[in-house]
């Protein structure tokens, strides 16, 4: 898996429990005189930091009662600030009504991601990595609090057990509330170990519980970053050059100076912002600014010339990512080969929450208000900028309207310290939706050249496939990209099944100068997998072979990935039949530690216009902590899948993105949206990453499911609908 | 020039231009952040305020031709029948993601309920069919608005 590469862990389920012995405990007294626990992880790839305690907490029960469980990874709509206090509450016996949620400050060391080594939310990791030492933390606090309870008896330990934020003493059913031992319980030495709960005796996690997060989503009072106000601060609105790279040229600004509310035009090496009372004044002041661009070296790029030099660069083979057998022999002697080439565009991620940051700078500190996936990296870039020390730079982290891997970056925030710079007072930068598709960071424009070898009954012998495009590791997390391979760019790259004979190759090619590209829901997952799924369904249809029948014969050391697919197959009703022109595809997906089947049915119209009419999706990601999130996550995995597959796609003419809003970047709305079935396989296996999973198989599904409505084989994102007109 | 906005029922003061969407009036003079921006061209919903029980798209919304009408939003809709409803019916059925979209649903959603007690699959694509959401929540919408319906028919 990616990230135990990342965390350099060797990639198997066990890396979290092997890093969650080496966590470290310490209690404390909180401010109020309470009991505090704080954990760190000591991590491979930062050793100085092993044994470093700092002041902050994930546990602080005060002396009214009142628990704080302080969430270090970020809600962006996947459920994590209810999913990691479950897990903390699970063991320190703490009903969730009777806990309150903070966010954590920004702090590499006390709150690293123990999957990837630094404070991050993002690869599906939350859940995977604080599975364990979320749960040690709660049951240090809870074991501490029984001692605390035994002695102030002159009791057996033992003899005591904690339950619904309260102490009992069995035999004598004296109870204590937690809030009455924090005190005592703060001056307690840290037990080495504690035991935690056999899963069967699990009363929070598996069990679905409200969302902490919503109530306030429902009637205007969550506050996301966007939402920020504070005194005295100003809006501004952004331009950056339309072309990747270029610099701002000339600045007319009288007319813009001229808007009732305008106060200031602040120019920044690239790009040019309007500083008003309010954003209608700031977008009305930038529209009145007459403006010219040095476009510099990509005035005249197109996304053509990206895919011809990714085209011609994929001609040669690449650096081998993973080898077995002799690929080359086994298709010189296979009974039939198939060869394909598949595309992928360029994609935005479009966050409902369009892209902002509120920022103060002054002498001696800088406080900045966003969403952030890495809010460290905010802080460090802030940091970087103003040139003040990592601890003047405060940041205040909000909900997140969307991440999808935009949050991952911290570009905006940087941009918006360089303009607070000149601006006296906070300002809040809000960039409007046509900022956001114009420079986004963008999914990388993806090409696969794939082969593989048949034997006379159809069976492949022989798989290979050569994967090009960018390496956003290499820009991301430099350390993860080694020996010229991207990780993630391979990540799944020969599907869950096993092959006699495979080559996976890597032809790096970096987009110009100025385009930037990154992370985006799934991930290389979402990237490979409609190829890999793709193409294995036409390894079957030239085998003359039903696609799950064809797929389940490659699965025979894989018994969880044979069982989703068994159970979608099953619930998708697989092998009715359905109207002409309609049909049924299937893709099947191991990503992030969960195995996930989708079986999209689909209507393809006389226009060519397609219609996803049902998803049917089996999962397996191990431990559950919250189902009805799980289902929610896959369910809106799906959409987000669909709408690339169906829309999604970034075009650049003149170096400039063609797309500008909603309507020429569409997203799939109520009318478009399938009906959805999730069903989840239960197992105590570790528990996989549930934030990115639906995403992955959705395209490969629906692309197979024209597949057999049409007859038509579609190899390129998104769905041209006029291939499937009907002459 | 000032004008005189009567929103959830008290009347506020803003001193914009006149072709000042009544979306940044709302957030950004008046601090009233539930109703949200999305893109500023109508295209996705997010923005969704009622204008004497209507839903409209403030982002597009001139603040001159508001008048005496009454806006209401977010922050005052669980006042109204429907809407409290539709907002229990929304945590009930656990529709919300990131939640950034949802005050345009609820508004949107409120509407149509208000306007139409049994609302129909096509009816509730026709109303919901211009918010976007995209951490996909539309299927426990639908739910929610057919659920917030059972619960006020039971309720009268």
């Amino acid at each position: 898996m990616l990230i135990d590469q990342l965390a350099g862990n060797g990639g198997n389920n066990e890396s979290s429990s092997r890093l969650s012995r080496r966590t470290f405990i310490k209690a404390g007294a909180a401010a109020g005189g309470g009991l505090l626990l704080s954990f760190t992880l000591a991590q491979p790839a930062a050793a100085e930091t092993v044994g470093e305690f700092a002041p902050d907490a994930f546990i602080r029960i005060d002396n009214d009662g009142k628990i704080a469980l302080i969430v270090c990874q970020v809600e962006m709509g996947q459920g994590t600030y209810t999913s990691m206090p479950m897990l903390i509450a699970e063991e320190l016996e703490a009903p969730l009504n009777q806990v309150h949620v903070e966010h954590a400050p920004p702090d590499n060391k006390l709150y690293a991601n123990p999957l990837i080594g630094f404070q991050v939310t993002g690869g599906s990791t939350s859940v995977r990595g604080f599975w364990k030492p979320l749960r040690e933390a709660g049951a240090t606090a809870r074991t501490m609090l029984v001692t605390a309870a035994a002695q102030s008896w002159g009791a057996d330990p033992a003899t005591c057990r904690a339950e619904a934020g309260q102490v009992i003493h069995t035999p004598s059913g004296r109870k204590l509330d937690y809030g009455d031992l924090a005190a005592e319980a703060a001056k307690l030495p840290v037990p080495a170990q504690v035991a935690l709960k056999d899963p069967k005796d699990f009363k929070l996690i598996g069990t679905p519980a409200k969302r902490l997060d919503t109530p306030p989503k429902v009637n205007g009072t969550a506050k996301y970053g966007i939402d920020t106000r504070v005194p005295g601060m100003k809006i501004a609105t952004v331009m950056a050059c339309p072309v990747f790279g270029g610099k701002l040229g000339s600045v007319d600004e009288s007319k813009a100076k001229a808007v009732n509310g305008v106060r200031q035009i602040v120019r920044l090496d690239n790009a040019v912002a309007v500083v008003a009372d309010h954003m209608g004044a700031a977008k009305k002041g930038l529209a009145a600014l007459v403006l010219t661009w040095d476009e510099g070296l990509n005035a005249k790029l197109t996304t053509r010339d990206i895919a011809d030099q990714l085209d011609k660069a994929t001609q040669m083979p690449g650096v081998v990512a993973a080898r077995a057998g002799d690929v080359d022999k086994a298709i010189a002697s296979a009974a039939k080969t198939v060869e394909a080439v598949y595309r992928e565009p360029l994609l935005a991620h479009t966050t409902m929450e369009p892209i902002n940051c509120t920022v103060h700078v002054r002498k001696d500190g800088c406080d900045i208000w966003v969403g952030s996936q890495v809010l460290a990296r905010a802080q460090a870039t802030a940091a970087a900028v103003t040139g003040l020390p990592l601890d003047k730079i405060v940041v205040h982290n909000h909900l997140l309207g969307g991440g999808f891997g935009r949050r991952l970056e911290v570009d905006f925030v940087t941009q918006a310290v360089r303009i607070a710079q000149q601006v006296d007072g906070p300002v809040k930068v809000v960039w409007t939706r046509e900022e956001d598709i114009h420079h986004d960071i963008y999914r990388p424009y993806y090409l696969s050249r794939l082969r593989a070898g048949l034997e006379a009954s159809g069976a492949p012998v022989a798989f290979h496939h050569r994967v090009g495009g960018p390496s956003i590791l290499s820009r991301w997390a430099p350390p993860a990209f080694r020996n010229g391979i991207d990780i993630d760019i391979v990540d799944g790259a020969s599907g869950p099944y096993a092959f006699p004979n495979v080559l996976v190759d890597y032809v790096r090619q970096e987009p110009p100068p100025g385009l930037v590209v990154g992370w985006w829901r799934g991930v290389g997952v979402t990237h490979n997998a409609f190829i890999v799924e793709g193409f294995v369904d036409e390894l079957a249809a030239t085998a003359g072979k039903d696609p799950v029948a064809y797929r389940r014969a490659l699965l025979d050391k894989a018994p969880r990935a044979r069982a989703v697919l068994d159970l979608a197959a099953e619930k998708a009703d697989w092998g009715k039949v359905l109207p002409p022109r309609s049909g049924r595809g299937v893709a099947l997906v191991f990503g992030f530690g969960t195995y996930i089947a989708q079986i999209a049915e689909v209507a393809v119209e006389k226009d060519g216009s397609v219609k996803i009419k049902r998803v049917v999706c089996a999962v397996d990601c191990g431990e559950v902590v919250n189902p009805d999130t799980v289902k929610a996550q896959i369910e809106g995995g799906i959409i987000y899948g669909a709408t690339a597959a169906l829309y999604g796609e970034i075009t650049i003419e003149n170096g400039r993105v063609q797309q500008n809003n909603f309507d020429s970047y569409q997203a799939l709305r109520m009318n478009e949206a399938p009906v959805i079935e999730v069903y989840l396989i239960k197992n105590h296996e570790a528990p996989g990453g549930m934030g990115e999973p639906g995403t992955p198989p959705a395209a490969p599904a629906i692309i197979n499911a024209i597949f057999a409505a049409t007859g038509k084989r579609l190899r390129k994102l998104p769905i041209d609908s006029d291939a499937l007109k009907l002459s | 020039m000032t004008f005189t906005l009567k929103i959830n029922g008290t009347d506020h003061q803003a001193d914009v231009d006149d072709d000042t969407p009544l979306l940044w009036v709302l957030r950004d003079v008046l601090g009233m952040t539930g109703t949200k921006f999305g893109c500023g061209m109508a295209l996705c919903g997010a923005c969704t305020v009622h204008l004497d029980g209507n839903p409209i798209r403030s982002c597009i919304t001139p603040v001159s031709i508001v008048g005496k009408s009454a806006i209401t939003t977010i922050e005052a809709i669980g006042e109204t029948a429907a809407g409290q409803k539709i907002q229990k019916a929304w945590l009930d059925l656990e529709v919300v993601q990131c939640g950034y979209c949802q005050s345009g649903q609820i508004m949107s959603a409120t509407a149509l309920l208000a306007s139409n007690a049994h609302p129909s699959d096509s009816d509730i694509d026709a109303a919901m069919s211009g918010n976007i959401c995209r951490c996909g929540t539309y299927g426990r919408i639908r739910a929610a608005i057919k659920h917030a319906a059972q619960q006020l028919t039971d309720a009268n």
